[in-house]
């Protein structure tokens, strides 16, 4: 590819799960390869990398996103939470616990993009009835066939903390 | 991919300066397309200038003839629960809510709706000949896998067509588009921001070099009493329209004053045909005179080996779109699939 001149390195900074990290990044990283690479936050999965598939889901600023198609210079000074920063071992998040109490995943490389995703619906509060349920959580694929219990789940956290 | 410089515009003037300044460069606002793109090695920026910081493009703000001004980067998600958007455009809410996913509309923004490009698997295989991406290469769609490309308004250079949901309500709701570029502002009809393929099928708009859309205005009307949005498409969510139909009616005295009628995945650009607006006028919103109408929007259609289908689709989908829009309170799902 014809490069008319060199390209630039950039400071950015994302306050991750509450931690101000300070990097230095060629602008075309992506935040899911920021994560993974510059802060060895591999929780967040690439599937796609290609925005169909919803394993890279995080929340940015309060909103979910992929991102797999963000770059992360251009979340300078955001704050991002990826499946590192929702519950802990010791003391899971209802969706986690509502999870594996369900059998919502089988081989588990979904799972975090399917946590903050609906972690998000759940926070947005716009998803209400279960085929609103199902719409809005369709950016999310499980190519195990775990999507009937992946929705019992989240529909069973959303009766018992979100209403 | 190759590697690109990063830039933040300050406000309008400064993103058209270093757009016009900066060789082989590219507004970015979500990136859920153009980074997707560059991805693809579709696109090859040198420096992209992001409009994240520009204020007063992320607001969604009344206009004095009554109508909403959606700031080119407002977000999709932000536009379609606005308080205003579903009070006075639920047709505009849906049609955004049926495209993308959730993550998708949290990034994406009006704006970059716009400027998105077609989802053509021979555009997007960059192996493969396409006049869109390479001008004069050819077209393998006429004669490949054509299931998601246009049956009207075609060119024998290019049968791609629009992937966009929102801009499908946009173009019946009449909106307007407010550019902005190094030789002043302008205003372009929805309708005729996209154009056709004809022989420069590399064009999908009527932008000009260096131009920024800075808005998109709705008129007062937003037919929120009678609207409907329907998409057909492979699975339910998360997939691109075979065919949509967007529609808005002012109804009096049982009779149509006013019809608005846009169909989406058939063609290059939104489609509307003024004729078959006026043929409703004064009518009976029945079936017969939505099928007439339908026959006159998709006058002059012709198929191709796999998409042959979406013309009595299309046409079915405008008739039963038009009842549906009788009782929008009964007929509008998520993902705006048919009534039950």
């Amino acid at each position: 590819m014809k490069q008319t001149e060199k390209k630039l390195q950039y400071q950015t900074t994302l306050i991750v799960n509450g931690k101000t990290e300070k990097l230095t990044l060629p602008a075309w990283v992506s935040l899911l390869d920021a994560l993974r690479h510059h802060l060895d936050l591999t929780g967040t999965k690439k599937g796609c990398d290609h925005g169909q598939c919803g394993a890279c889901t995080v929340i940015c600023d309060g909103k979910r996103i992929l991102s797999c198609l963000t770059l992360a210079v251009a979340k300078d000074g955001s704050e991002i939470k990826t499946i590192e920063g929702v519950g802990s071992k010791e003391n899971p998040h209802p969706l986690q616990r509502a999870f594996i109490e369900h059998d919502a995943f089988q081989c588990g490389y979904c799972t975090p993009g399917q946590i903050c995703s609906a972690l998000g619906m759940l926070e947005e509060g716009e998803a209400q009835t279960l085929e609103e349920i199902k719409d809005s959580l369709s950016g999310n694929l499980c190519r195990c066939g775990a999507n009937a219990n992946i929705i019992d789940a989240v529909t069973e956290v959303k009766a018992n903390h979100y209403e | 991919m190759n590697n690109f410089n990063y830039l933040r515009a300050d406000d309008t003037e400064h993103a058209v300066a270093l757009i016009g300044k900066e060789t082989n460069s590219r507004f970015l606002a979500g990136g859920t397309n153009l980074i997707d793109r560059w991805k693809y090695n579709l696109t090859h920026p040198d420096t992209l200038i992001d409009l994240a910081n520009i204020e007063e493009l992320h607001q969604i703000t009344e206009t004095e003839n009554g109508g909403l001004r959606l700031g080119a980067m407002a977000g999709n998600a932000d536009t379609a629960y606005h308080p205003l958007v579903k009070k006075r455009y639920p047709l505009l809410k849906n049609t955004i809510l049926a495209g993308a996913s959730a993550q998708i509309r949290n990034a994406a923004t009006n704006g970059g709706n716009l400027m998105q490009r077609t989802r053509c698997y021979y555009y997007y295989d960059h192996e493969s000949p396409c006049n869109k991406r390479n001008p004069g290469s050819g077209c393998p769609a006429t004669e490949g896998h054509n299931r998601l490309h246009a049956v009207i308004g075609h060119s024998e250079n290019c049968i791609a067509t629009h992937p966009s949901d929102m801009c499908i309500a946009l173009a019946a709701l009449d909106a307007v588009v407010q550019v902005t570029g190094a030789e002043g502002n302008r205003s372009i009809p929805f309708t005729e921001f996209h154009r056709l393929p004809g022989n420069n099928p590399s064009k999908d708009n009527t932008l000009r070099p260096g131009e920024l859309i800075t808005s998109i205005d709705l008129p007062a009307e937003g037919f929120a009493e009678n609207y409907s949005y329907l998409k057909l498409r492979d699975r339910n969510s998360y997939a691109f329209a075979l065919v949509s139909v967007a529609t808005g009616l002012r109804l009096k005295d049982s009779k149509i004053e006013k019809a608005n009628i846009a169909v989406g995945g058939i063609a290059h650009k939104p489609w509307r045909v003024q004729e078959a607006e006026d043929f409703l006028k004064n009518k009976r919103p029945d079936r017969d005179n939505f099928a007439q109408a339908a026959e006159i929007i998709m006058d002059g259609a012709e198929g191709f080996e796999h998409n042959a289908f979406k013309i009595p689709l299309t046409k079915r989908a405008i008739i039963r779109n038009g009842m549906m829009a009788l009782n929008p309170q009964e007929t509008q799902r998520p993902g705006a699939g048919p009534s039950r």
